[in-house]
């Protein structure tokens, strides 16, 4: 920290004689304890003395400093005993020698060093590829979903440049609407209309667009919470939560623990005992933060959990936020109920002000390179301030255009959804079998892009260590890289998240081999 | 049982809402925001509204559109040209950006500065405009409650983006008239002495250059000046060099790129950060293309981090990537938009002129410093300017932005921008002002 009020305390000749002094005072020392007392008095007497000694130089280096050098003073240090060599002399600015100072937030982003981002990374320097990279690390750790990609592209080829007009930017280079053209968002109300089940009419009013879901989430939780409020988080959670909500909002994340036993499904005895003791340590609880489908496990909320949650957040006055990202990415039997499907229904009964949408394109459009995302809400105060805060992150106006274009398309819409609606039962059906065959189980699901498999058996010792030690296994034995449970703050160690829509059929054997050789490794080490 | 719950929901409060929804630190009440406002109610158009209210309070750069225009649809086939199919275009989200992209920003970056700079391609983090990239690096470089040093008059929309979310003050540097606006030592001395005995901690100085709202380009010797004394207190420099590329003259513009280069980065570089975008120059601000430029390691990784949340959309970054690599476009393009743009200055110039105003002597930018103290009632008055820019919004239906909303302390002078719209529109623009003043005159 730069103390620039008072000269500091350092004058750089006397650093680094004091050290070598204080070493060659301890040599001798400890080979006259060494003869009585033992070890301890021998590491106990040489320590004692140096700390002394270094508290003398300090002391004498205060002194000297009434005295001001010729040059600025340098920036403190946080650590000021220790000795340090300069590693240039002479510097006309002592500025670069500890750096200028960065805030904390930075420093913390820095070292975040969490598995699921240190997975990806790994993954992106060394990716697979059949022909080039055959040896590559698969990257299973990503929920994109490129099985109907060649839809995407064929469209794009034919329409993407606007047709034989080409595309044009007239109308669209300045300034628009920071929370998005009206275009998009009536093109958008649609389509959410259609993946919702067509039962739920999007009010245009209602929306705000923002640059992908990221920041969308980011912006509620400017909005309804305050630093160092918190939201309730069902676990496993989606490991983006905890750079969405947390970094800059500064709005904490209270884990509400679901189990295997419960298929992963929320109980609300637990998220009133969540609650209760959130209260108890004084923090101040906001909303309830549920994605649904839910990520990592891939399971949906029924609509007595819907309800439950409602009157949860009416009882407690808290907000309550659900990610539907993934709501036209379903390929089980079940079918998708969206709380504003609830709130139409029941409109009368329920106040929508605490209720919130977030949406986007990245999943169930595989359009995440556009950044494409959706706050939905009803609560006026909230969308007023959610327009103003988008500019920080509005979507770019001629992507604007060609999503427009794109989701205007309504039978190139269907047929997308219909198609890849059937491969992506396809390849997880095939896949969850193939896991069950090497031995292992995935949680039941049937929405989403993964599934949440069961490793447990793998792992020793029973603990994140274990379920670490195996992911590292994962990455540099079986070359693929998947998400570990503690990195969504699953509580019961060894379940990982796989993708599965980034593998074709015939990709399927290949990773299964790859993870195969993971579970005889454990297996025999076992 | 419908009554019953009617009932609760009338005594129950509604859910409460954050400090940040309801506080005013967006900064948006102030008149800059508010002449947009009337000017949204009563748009000015030649031929379905010609009484209508003129933008003249937005700094948008419509001038050389056409070039951009014939640019895309002679280049149409070479969409894509970055290699990347269009499958995987749609699916990239990587915050590193096509680094073809980054190459091409660099590139455009180097050719704004006479390529007396060579910009690293890796040293970018893009984001979704320059508003995202000021407010991005605030986070980066400042706790809550530190405080940055801004030079005045600055952009109005800095006390939005530099402050609201992240809860860091802003603390003027005091720059006046008598020397043309200029930053001096002393302003910045006295500014850090004013942070501290507010017990803020100053982390950094943030120029705009050229400046906006003066339209003029920052000396060489102030840049020094400024290294210096960053150096010296050991905080940061971010150079907001947005309109770099709408300096009149090409040989006018220093930017801090080159002055640490003169100084082979020795000493200050980890500590300077030049943001910039393709909204004023390229006049594409509904592209959302914004980047941070930084000489600092860890500054440009957790930049990147951060940019998750203002990605620039691939499809864009792939639709310009092309055009900004390819070198006789961007220096023919540079070369006219200054021309173009040094034109309608003059134009605006001569017409204030010869209406009895005269204006700080600008040479960058998409507008003019004019001043109007010599109408104020009272010179010293603050609320004497706003009377005067409510007369001139409300009866001559112009809309600029006074000094105040800049945090200008001398009253009466107005940002008049001028490249938003048709030189038709600037003539009529100066018309009205022309007989604003003669009915001024008429009445004194």
């Amino acid at each position: 920290m730069t103390r620039t009020r008072e000269p500091e305390s350092k004058s750089k000749t006397s650093s680094p004689s004091s050290s070598s002094t204080g070493m060659k005072l301890i040599v001798p020392l400890q080979g006259v304890v060494q003869g009585r007392g033992g070890i301890l008095l021998g590491s106990l007497i040489p320590c004692a003395l140096f700390y002394f000694f270094q508290l003398y130089l300090k002391k004498r280096r205060r002194s000297n400093d009434k005295h001001p050098s010729s040059n600025p003073p340098s920036p403190s240090s946080s650590f000021p005993e220790l000795p340090r060599t300069p590693s240039r002399s002479n510097l006309s600015s002592r500025g670069s020698l500890t750096g200028v100072r960065l805030s904390r937030l930075a420093t913390t982003i820095s070292d975040d060093d969490s598995a699921y981002y240190v997975g990806l990374n790994r993954a992106s320097r060394d990716p697979y590829h059949k022909l080039t990279n055959p040896d590559g690390i698969i990257q299973l750790g990503l929920s994109d979903n490129t099985l109907s990609l060649d839809l995407i592209g064929d469209w794009m080829r034919k329409w993407g440049s606007g047709g034989d007009d080409g595309l044009s930017i007239n109308g669209i280079a300045t300034y628009q609407a920071f929370d998005g053209v009206d275009e998009l968002k009536l093109a958008l109300s649609d389509f959410m209309h259609q993946v919702m089940g067509g039962s739920v009419h999007f009010d245009t009013s209602n929306m705000v667009l923002t640059a992908g879901a990221t920041p969308a989430i980011e912006i509620l939780s400017f909005c309804l919470a305050d630093h160092g409020n918190a939201f309730l988080v069902p676990t496993p959670y989606y490991p983006g939560f905890d750079r969405d909500v947390k970094w800059r909002p500064g709005v904490d994340l209270i884990p509400v623990h679901c189990r295997s036993a419960d298929n992963f499904n929320l109980s609300m005895t637990a998220l009133e005992q969540a609650y209760s003791q959130a209260r108890k340590r004084g923090v101040k609880v906001r909303g309830i933060l549920v994605s649904n489908p839910s990520n990592p496990v891939g399971n949906m909320l029924t609509q007595d959990m819907l309800y439950n949650l409602i009157d949860f957040a009416e009882d407690k006055n808290i907000h309550l936020i659900v990610d539907e990202v993934f709501a036209g990415s379903t390929y089980g039997s079940e079918k998708f109920v969206s709380v504003a499907e609830i709130l139409e229904s029941d409109s009368e009964y329920i106040d929508n002000r605490r209720i919130h949408i977030i949406y986007g394109l990245s999943k169930d459009l595989a359009l995440a390179g556009f950044r494409v995302g959706v706050i939905y809400s009803f609560n006026k105060n909230v969308l007023a301030t959610a327009r103003k805060l988008c500019r920080f992150s509005s979507i770019s106006a001629p992507t604007q255009r060609l999503v427009t274009s794109m989701l205007s398309d309504k039978k190139f819409i269907q047929d997308y959804f219909e198609t890849n609606r059937n491969r992506m039962r396809q390849v997880h059906h095939e896949f969850v079998d193939a896991l069950s065959k090497i031995g292992i189980k995935c949680a039941k699901s049937s929405g989403g892009m993964f599934c949440w498999a069961d490793m447990s058996g793998l792992i020793k010792p029973y603990s994140e260590k274990g379920e670490l030690e195996l992911w590292e296994k994962f990455m540099s034995i079986a070359k693929i890289n998947i998400t570990p449970g503690s990195a969504c703050h699953c509580i019961e160690p060894g379940w990982f998240r796989i993708c599965f829509t980034t593998m074709s059929l015939d990709e399927i054997p290949l990773v299964i081999e790859r993870i195969r050789r993971v579970v005889e490794v454990c297996k025999f080490s076992s | 049982m419908g009554l019953k719950i009617e009932q609760q929901q009338h005594q129950q409060t509604c859910v409460e809402l954050s400090k940040i929804a309801i506080s005013n630190t967006h900064g948006e009440d102030s008149p800059y925001f508010a002449g947009w406002k009337v000017y949204d109610e009563n748009p000015y158009d030649e031929f379905t509204n010609p009484s209508g209210v003129i933008q003249m309070g937005l700094a948008e750069n419509q001038v050389s559109f056409d070039l951009l225009e014939k640019y895309l649809e002679e280049h149409r086939e070479t969409k894509g040209a970055s290699g990347t199919s269009f499958k995987e275009n749609a699916l990239f989200q990587d915050y590193h950006g096509l680094k073809s992209f980054r190459s091409a920003m660099a590139s455009f970056m180097g050719e704004i500065r006479g390529n007396r700079v060579k910009f690293d391609p890796d040293r970018i983090v893009l984001t979704a405009g320059a508003t995202a990239a000021n407010e991005l690096l605030t986070f980066i470089l400042a706790n809550s409650g530190d405080a940055l040093l801004v030079p005045t008059p600055y952009y109005p929309g800095f006390d939005r983006d530099l402050r609201w979310r992240t809860g860091v003050n802003i603390v003027p540097i005091h720059c006046d008239s008598s020397n043309n606006f200029q930053i001096t030592e002393q302003a910045l001395e006295s500014a850090y002495k004013d942070a501290e005995s507010m017990g803020y901690r100053v982390r950094g100085i943030l120029i705009t250059n050229p400046s906006n709202p003066l339209g003029i380009t920052i000396q060489r010797s102030v840049l020094e000046l400024l290294l210096d004394f960053v150096t010296k207190k050991n905080i940061h420099l971010v150079s907001d060099e947005i309109y770099s590329g709408s300096v009149f003259s090409s040989s006018e513009f220093v930017s801090v790129a080159e002055v640490l280069e003169s100084r082979n980065y020795k000493n200050s570089a980890e500590r300077v950060h030049i943001v910039y975008s393709l909204s004023k120059d390229l006049g594409l601000p509904g592209f959302r293309v914004g980047t941070i430029y930084s000489y600092n390691d860890k500054v440009v990784t957790t930049a990147r981090r951060m940019s998750s949340f203002t990605l620039i959309s691939s499809q864009t970054q792939n639709l310009l990537a092309s055009m900004l690599s390819n070198k006789s476009f961007t220096k023919s393009y540079i070369k006219i938009n200054r021309e173009r743009l040094n034109k309608r200055y003059q134009m605006i110039i001569e017409g204030l002129k010869s209406a009895g105003i005269e204006c700080l002597k600008g040479n960058a930018g998409l507008f003019c410093w004019m001043n109007l103290s010599p109408l104020l009632e009272n010179k010293t008055s603050r609320e004497s300017e706003l009377e005067l820019w409510n007369a001139i919004l409300r009866e001559v239906k112009l809309n600029i932005s006074p000094g105040s909303s800049c945090h200008c302390l001398e009253p009466g002078w107005f940002r008049v921008c001028f490249a938003n719209m048709s030189e038709n529109t600037l003539k009529i623009a100066l018309e009205r002002i022309r007989k604003f003043m003669e009915r001024i005159r008429s009445q004194q």
